[in-house]
């Protein structure tokens, strides 16, 4: 393996063939002093607007997941003409819903030490020194009041027989400080939002618009005054008015194709935003996610994940011998199985973080010991070759140990939900696990105030970059999209709306009037290609470019590689792709179609910036910069930034903003798992 | 294995729908119903005909968005051995040669946009008349300042894991969306910071149901049956209970 | 909408489980008359004498002296009578507001949970006004006296020479198998309305019961008629 030779040149990084370099960003709005006043300064020195005027101030929310949705039902509540939309069915129906595990809070119910410090400490170390301390000093903060919150809104959270809250520990921190709803914590927290923002479209502050994709954003003189939408069920296509605008519209997993996000995540809103001007802050940035269900086969649509509390008793394995992978994993006896987790990293096993869980199952497979049902995949030379793609999570011995009653109502729900999916009983026969894309760190940049670089466009949850680092911590996605939704927002976006009303527009005004007209375009431009090949088969493929050269492990020339696929790949869609039916119809493939011309160009730029980033950190793994016993290499003195990246324009490269993080109150340290 | 799908086609609300048969020669028993339909599609696309509509999301069976009638059951339910959404439904479940018919959700209160796709916001506007706790963000209390006995927690826990996918409205003789409206009241009346408003919740959310177009609830129990998420058809006796209770007690009597 | 001018407790007063909670008292009501007036059939078998004493026990003497002679039995009928009309009204609102909320109907449709009793309560309903108004035209009017004359103070010999008659026997097999089957659903979807369903061993329960009332109403009814049918009451 090749040991990474520290290169300080610009000179050799590749990248600059891609990008132009832009003006560093300095000022973050977030105010100087101690970490634990900035937040309470900030409130304190936000304009506010007098509740009489709130009424003529109307903000779009679009999404409304965690984020969306509890911000939607705050600034309803404090009286503004909040307008809400969202492409499915119902509120209710947002991908947070899905989140298993847990909230995390500093609650220190369990006298174990825990503080809003340390849960600051632990999520900044835990996105591997790569996310802002005064973001995360302030998320911190805020999540014990999530947790009365909700508790409020009536989530029933898990209790003990003293009817106060349970908690437990997740993710291989020390304390016990997630809050959990069963194996459904998503869901509860997000029916608490929808609950709330339901309230509110009942109370007439809300408007809510369910099935309506938002396809542009308009900005006029540098400010975001609104958005374009499209009716999924007429296809009308029709400008929406607002004085700020806050996207809330999750993660962009989905340029992978296959991900644990929906079938309908997509990040259409995220990127015509940055097309207007909002910087995009480090696109390489995705959480591959070790426990998931593997790939049945070609037509596999999405992934399941299933609880990483699964390593805690579940032993990883694969065979020692590429011969054995066949074999039924019963017949294969203990000396022939390599637990390589418990191997390579004695001290923490299986419970390795999942960056390094999921890259040693990529790499067993990757020398062909992988099991479970062969999959064609194209190599990076070119040629196809058929692997097995899945590790064994075995439970034999903690069923040996425990007793199968004990696993049963330990895991009995995820036991139930792998044979459902597969149809194998775990029980008796070891679970086939492999790693999925679960999560994106990056998003659109903001500052401390969660917003972009275009003046009222306001971004929170995951679709911005703000928290999490280069690697997210379990049980803290829940934790930022609440924070972001309920305390964060409506205590900033006052001091935006306190210069409002701003001037009236509506669609004669020119900026909106071009939003519309290339929104209308765009879609007539989809249905006049009347190719050959369907919208699937170029998402697809985009997914497999995007897995196999910036999924789990980047090299220089893989990445190179991928932009010129994606390139390619870019031009035979506008030559080839067939959008059947018409626009002004519930049209699901034109919908699909749409969201797959931005994540064309959105992987384009993530490869550019995993490209750029010559280092390895949390999620983002660069082969080139791994330690002698084959870990992640971060290079602080060259890489402690945010990349934060602008639209340069149709054809021409991408601008690189970068802002310098200082670590004032937290020293950086090396990861070691060993 | 072969499958012989007949699938509802309807163009839009207002048209009339049929029947239309399509074969698949190469599916496979670990795809999920949903990857069939968009086997389907495919094949669709390709003879450049418009491929079928139906709503679907997180496919992992929480977020309620899909659901079809399957061998005239909803979710396909009693193809399966155990309670399912339509993504989770596989198909290994069916055999070779099997004729599958698919149908949406039918129901006065949800009308078909596009072939399996229905319009399911009356579920929406049932919570929106009181399917909530009244508590503005930031006024909340310390969570530690109410105890929840754990068993009632639990109770209130087992209702509020519905999805909304209105399988028991669409299964019901009725066209009743009683089990829906039952898992909300009783996820909210089993909790101390629902107590307030119990009065008044059941007695609006009862009222919307009503005006929303879904029929009266027989206790037939077909929507119990057919529930991904196992809400039991107890949830509609204590709906009955808190509804009688609330006729006694003033709430509402000036909204 | 007419339903948003209305208070919420006014909507919720006129909503269908304010229907149903009706339809459930007023069906519990029906369900012990008709055990008493099938205890009362069963002195059929003690003979002429105590069962045409019973029935003028019933009409005239019955409350006696709180109710002056032949008074209850129409305080009684009245009370019959409203039950049945409340029921039966209710039923029609409930059955048209479930018409509308059905909408169009399914190509294929499965059940399981939904039981025959269930499936048929509204048209067995239906049957059973039917088969009532003959019931009364045959016993209390006696408009139709098919093998036997009608005689106000001797229901023994009415009921012997009736039911000695098979298609009248047939009818009141079919109104007895119609009874039982909506008495089956009836009783358990009463106490379900009126929140009896407290749990999964209350659901048994209330099944088990509704089964063991709907057999007993049937067994106890047919019985005497069975008896004179195969020449057993002389």
């Amino acid at each position: 393996m090749a040991v990474f030779q520290k290169t300080d040149s610009s000179a050799t990084d590749a990248a600059l063939a891609y990008y132009t370099p832009g003006a560093d960003i300095h000022d973050t709005k977030a105010p100087r002093g101690p970490i634990e006043k900035k937040w309470a300064q900030r409130q304190f020195g936000a304009k506010l607007v007098n509740p009489a005027n709130r009424r003529k101030l109307t903000v779009i929310i679009v999404g409304t997941g965690l984020a969306g949705g509890a911000a939607a039902a705050t600034l309803g509540e404090a009286g503004y003409n909040v307008l809400n939309f969202c492409y499915q069915d119902s509120p209710r129906r947002a991908h947070s819903i899905a989140a298993q595990g847990g909230i995390n809070a500093a609650k220190n119910y369990r006298n174990d030490n825990d503080s809003v410090y340390r849960l600051f400490y632990d999520t900044v170390k835990g996105g591997d020194y790569r996310a802002r301390e005064t973001n995360v000093y302030r998320l911190a903060e805020v999540s014990t009041n999530i947790i009365d919150q909700c508790v409020a809104q009536g989530v029933p959270f898990a209790r003990e027989y003293g009817g106060l809250l349970d908690t437990r520990s997740f993710g291989g921190v020390q304390v016990q400080r997630t809050f959990y709803a069963r194996g459904q914590t998503g869901q509860q927290l997000l029916i608490g939002a929808y609950q709330a923002l339901e309230r509110q479209v009942n109370a007439g502050t809300v408007t809510m618009y369910t099935r309506h994709e938002m396809v542009e954003l308009i900005v006029k003189d540098g400010k975001s005054r609104g958005i374009i939408t499209r009716d999924m069920v007429t296809g009308e296509i029709k400008p929406w008015f607002a004085d700020a605008v806050v996207l809330a519209t999750g993660g962009y997993g989905n340029v992978f194709f296959l991900s644990t996000n929906a079938m309908g995540c997509n990040n259409t809103a995220a990127w015509r935003a940055y097309r207007k001007g909002a910087y995009f802050g480090n696109p390489c940035f995705t959480q591959i996610h070790p426990t998931c269900i593997p790939v049945h086969g070609e037509t596999q649509s999405k992934l399941t994940l299933m609880s990483e509390s699964l390593r805690n008793d579940g032993r990883i394995w694969v065979p020692k011998k590429a011969e054995d992978c066949v074999k039924d994993p019963r017949q294969i006896p203990e000396e022939d199985r390599d637990y390589y987790l418990e191997r390579i990293y004695p001290s923490f096993g299986n419970l390795v973080p999942r960056d390094i869980a999921s890259r040693q199952a990529k790499n067993m497979c990757d020398e062909g010991r992988g099991v479970g049902p062969e999959v064609t995949e194209v190599t990076q030379d070119g040629t196809t070759q058929q692997r097995r793609r899945g590790v064994y999570l075995d439970f034999s011995d903690a069923i040996g140990r425990l007793g199968k009653k004990s696993v049963e109502t330990k895991y009995g729900n995820l036991f139930d939900m792998y044979a459902q999916i597969t149809g194998e009983n775990p029980y008796e026969t070891p679970m086939r696990i492999y790693p999925a894309v679960h999560y994106t760190m990056g998003g659109l940049w903001v500052d401390y105030d969660l917003q972009s670089s275009i003046q009222g466009l306001y971004v929170c949850g995951e679709a911005n970059f703000s928290d999490h680092g280069a690697n997210r911590l379990g049980a803290s996605a829940l934790m930022q999209g609440l924070a972001d939704g309920y305390f964060v927002l409506p205590n900033t976006i006052n001091d935006y709306l306190a210069s409002g009303p701003y001037e009236t527009i509506d669609e004669n005004t020119p900026e909106a009037a071009e939003a519309l007209a290339s929104a209308k375009a765009r879609v007539e431009k989809l249905l006049a290609v009347k190719g050959s090949r369907s919208v699937d088969s170029f998402h697809k493929e985009l997914g497999a470019i995007m897995w196999e050269y910036c999924g789990m492990e980047r090299t220089e020339a893989g990445l190179q590689t991928a932009i010129a696929k994606i390139r390619e790949l870019r031009e035979e869609f506008w030559r080839d792709v067939r959008v059947t039916g018409v626009n002004e119809d519930f049209n699901q493939a034109l919908e699909r179609a749409g969201r797959v011309v931005d994540f064309m160009e959105l992987a384009e730029l993530m490869c550019i910036d995993a490209l750029h980033r010559r280092e390895s950190c949390g999620g983002h793994f660069r082969r080139e910069s791994q330690t002698e016993d084959g870990e992640a290499l971060r290079h602080d003195d060259e890489f402690a930034y945010v990349a934060a990246w602008e639209f340069g324009g149709d054809g021409a490269k991408p601008i690189l903003h970068k802002e310098p993080l200082s670590y004032e109150f937290i020293e950086l340290k090396q990861r070691s798992y060993k | 294995m072969k499958i012989t799908l007949k699938v509802w086609r309807q163009a839009n609300k207002g048209s009339a729908g049929s029947m239309q048969t399509y074969q698949l020669d190469d599916v496979s028993e670990d795809m999920s119903f949903l990857e069939m339909l968009d086997m389907l599609n495919e094949q669709l696309t390709s003879k450049n005909e418009e491929p079928v509509a139906f709503d679907n999301d997180c496919r992992e069976g929480i977020c309620g968005m899909c659901g079809v009638v399957i061998n005239g059951s909803a979710h396909g339910r009693y193809e399966s051995p155990v309670a399912t959404t339509t993504c989770q439904l596989h198909m290994r479940n069916f055999s070779d040669g099997d004729v599958i018919e698919v149908e949406p959700w039918r129901a006065a209160a949800f009308p078909v946009i596009k072939d399996l796709v229905v319009d399911r916001s009356a579920l929406d506007r049932i919570v929106q008349a009181g399917g909530y706790i009244s508590v503005n963000t930031g006024s909340a209390p310390e969570a530690h300042s109410v105890p929840a006995p754990k068993r009632l927690a639990d109770r209130a826990f087992d209702n509020a894991v519905c999805v909304g996918c209105g399988a028991c409205v669409a299964a019901c003789p009725n066209g009743s969306g009683m089990l829906f409206t039952s898992a909300k009241i009783a996820h909210l009346a089993n909790l101390p910071q629902g107590q307030p408003e119990r009065m008044l919740r059941v007695k609006a959310m009862i009222a919307a149901h009503d005006a929303n177009g879904f029929g009266g609830c027989q206790n037939i129990g077909e929507c119990a049956a057919v529930c991904p998420k196992q809400i039991p058809l107890e949830s509609i006796s204590a709906l009955n209970r808190d509804l009688i209770h609330s006729l006694f007690k003033g709430d509402g009597k000036t909204v | 909408m007419a339903e948003t001018t209305r208070s919420v407790h006014s909507q919720a007063l006129h909503s269908t489980v304010v229907k149903k909670v009706l339809m459930a008292l007023t069906g519990l009501v029906l369900i012990a008359f008709l055990l008493m007036h099938m205890f009362g059939n069963l002195k059929i078998f003690i003979g002429q004498e105590a069962y045409n004493h019973y029935a003028e026990w019933l009409k005239m003497d019955l409350l006696y002296p709180f109710l002056p002679k032949g008074w209850f039995i129409w305080i009684f009928r009245a009370v019959i009578a409203a039950c049945l009309v409340i029921h039966v009204y209710c039923a029609a609102k409930l059955w048209a507001v479930s018409l509308h909320g059905r909408g169009s109907r399914y190509v294929k449709k499965k059940t399981r949970d939904q039981s025959l009793a269930s499936k048929i309560m509204r048209w067995g309903g239906l049957t059973l006004l039917l088969l009532l108004i003959f019931h009364i035209l045959m016993f209390t009017t006696g408009t139709i006296t098919p093998g036997f004359t009608y005689a106000l103070h001797d229901p023994y010999h009415m009921f012997l020479g009736a039911f000695s008659v098979w298609w009248v026997f047939a009818v009141y097999l079919i109104f007895m198998i119609v009874v039982c089957f909506h008495v089956r659903h009836g009783f358990w979807s009463a106490f379900t309305t009126l929140g009896a369903n407290v749990g999964p061993t209350a659901r048994i329960v209330l099944n088990v019961l509704a089964y063991f009332f709907a057999a007993l109403i049937f067994v106890g009814f047919i019985l005497p008629p069975f008896a004179v049918l195969i020449g057993l009451v002389p």
